[in-house]
């Protein structure tokens, strides 16, 4: 049997969270739960956010601020393109109402199919991530986050910048769940055009070549070409690695080009 | 754990990462839920949750302390339907079974938020609902006409038994009846 943590408040959460070792952090449960009954995680201690008081999303000065526990469906509505697309993407309408942005932000990647799909729209908006662990509070860049990985961290809240514009595409497969094989989210933020891709790899990741071409004023089409020097794609339940090669340059090019 | 399930208030024992499913399935005999995937792609357990659809196998006994859940027992009784419930006897929106109060369920809530759906909003709010005999057709005219409030008294008062039919009283474990 396991010890199961309920803070009442974000300040009770980092207390019980400390420096992370042995806790395994539940909050919508839509990944964690099933894990646990069937057999594949064994928590020590379980920490659950339901209560601590961590939803919730605020605008000021120009900054969105989404608590880790919001909602996945309350994204649709509130949050910045392209994040808001994406949201509106994620499962069905029940689990969109369940599952956590902070939830989908750690989410593990490399499973039989993609998860996290809001990892690529905060990482095109260029996102910051506040978290607890050891060593008290810190933000992260979205970036640095992801690389680094969840562990030792209970994220609090994320922060974007609404960008100049934005743009998403995907290639879905429609199950009960609508998952997504592909997926492509591009802002052009403050500091330039940034591209994001999901389901090529193990985690979502930055197409770095494909923003520097553009920076260095190549056309949609010749940028987006160069997103197979960014990415591994896999082969899973969804679709071939092949397959995803083949599509992907095409739906960076219609990122671009919606972009513009 | 103290919940109220179909406006019983219950006190349940099962541990607090137990999920719901389990916990109305197995302590306290309310068998509608239905395990199907239990990983939250099919549907089957979908309850309401504070009157929002949720996928009883996903949510742990510690999210829902204190909450109200309703099942399929607690929507209608056998004889008295609700208008979902009818509709869906009607139009002949249930073929095995095993998905039928999950839809329900999805359906009342999305009636009661957007009493008059497009089709095109009755497949994206159901798409997390599979039923395994594809009786997709059926079940959104059932959807269709339980918006339009067109279900007739017999298929309202559809499974009566008792008294006037000679037989014994069903009694619906987990219904407030």
């Amino acid at each position: 049997m396991t010890d199961v943590l309920v803070p009442t408040s974000a300040e009770e959460a980092a207390t019980a969270f400390g420096d992370g070792s042995g806790i395994t952090v539940l909050a919508g449960g839509t990944l964690v739960v099933p894990a646990i009954k069937l057999g594949r995680l064994r928590p020590e201690r379980t920490l659950f956010l339901g209560r601590a008081g961590l939803g919730g999303i605020e605008s000021a000065q120009g900054t969105v601020k989404i608590g880790a526990t919001t909602a996945i469906a309350e994204l649709v509505d509130a949050a910045p393109e392209p994040l808001a697309t994406f949201a509106r993407h994620v499962a069905d309408y029940e689990i969109r109402g369940q599952a956590t942005i902070g939830g989908n932000l750690c989410a593990p990647g490399g499973g039989t199919t993609p998860t996290g799909d809001l990892q690529a729209p905060l990482l095109a908006l260029g996102a910051r991530v506040r978290s607890v662990g050891a060593g008290g509070e810190r933000t992260d860049s979205i970036d640095d986050f992801l690389a680094a990985g969840p562990a030792g961290r209970l994220v609090v809240e994320i922060e974007v910048d609404p960008p100049k514009r934005a743009a998403a595409t995907a290639v879905r497969r429609p199950h009960a769940h609508a998952y997504s094989v592909l997926g492509v989210a591009a802002a052009e933020t403050a500091n330039g055009v940034r591209v994001a891709v999901l389901g090529a790899g193990p985690r979502a990741v930055r197409a770095g070549s494909v923003e520097q071409a553009l920076a260095g004023g190549a056309a949609a089409k010749d940028a987006a070409a160069k997103v197979l020097d960014d990415v591994e794609p896999q082969d899973d339940a969804l679709a071939s690695a092949w397959y995803r090669r083949q599509v992907l340059p095409g739906l960076v090019e219609r990122a671009l080009e919606e972009l513009r | 754990m103290r919940l109220i399930v179909n406006g019983i208030e219950r006190e349940l024992t099962s541990e607090p990462l137990e999920p719901l499913l389990h916990a109305l399935r197995e302590e306290l005999g309310i068998t509608s839920p239905k395990a199907g995937c239990q990983e939250g792609g099919c549907g089957g357990c979908t309850v309401l949750v504070d009157g929002e659809p949720r996928r009883a196998c996903l949510l742990p006994l510690a999210a829902v302390d204190g909450a109200s859940v309703t099942t399929a027992e607690g929507v209608g009784e056998p004889g008295r339907l609700s208008t979902v419930q009818a509709a869906f006897h009607e139009q002949y929106g249930i073929q095995c079974g095993f998905c039928t109060p999950g839809f329900v369920l999805a359906t009342t809530a999305l009636l009661e938020r957007n009493p008059s759906p497009t089709r095109d909003e009755i497949l994206a709010d159901l798409g997390g609902h599979v039923c395994r005999c594809t009786g997709y057709v059926k079940i959104v005219a059932a959807v269709e006409a339980a918006a339009r409030g067109d279900v007739s008294a017999d298929a309202l008062n559809a499974g009566g038994t008792g008294s006037s039919r000679g037989e014994p009283e069903v009694v619906v474990t987990g219904s407030p009846a």
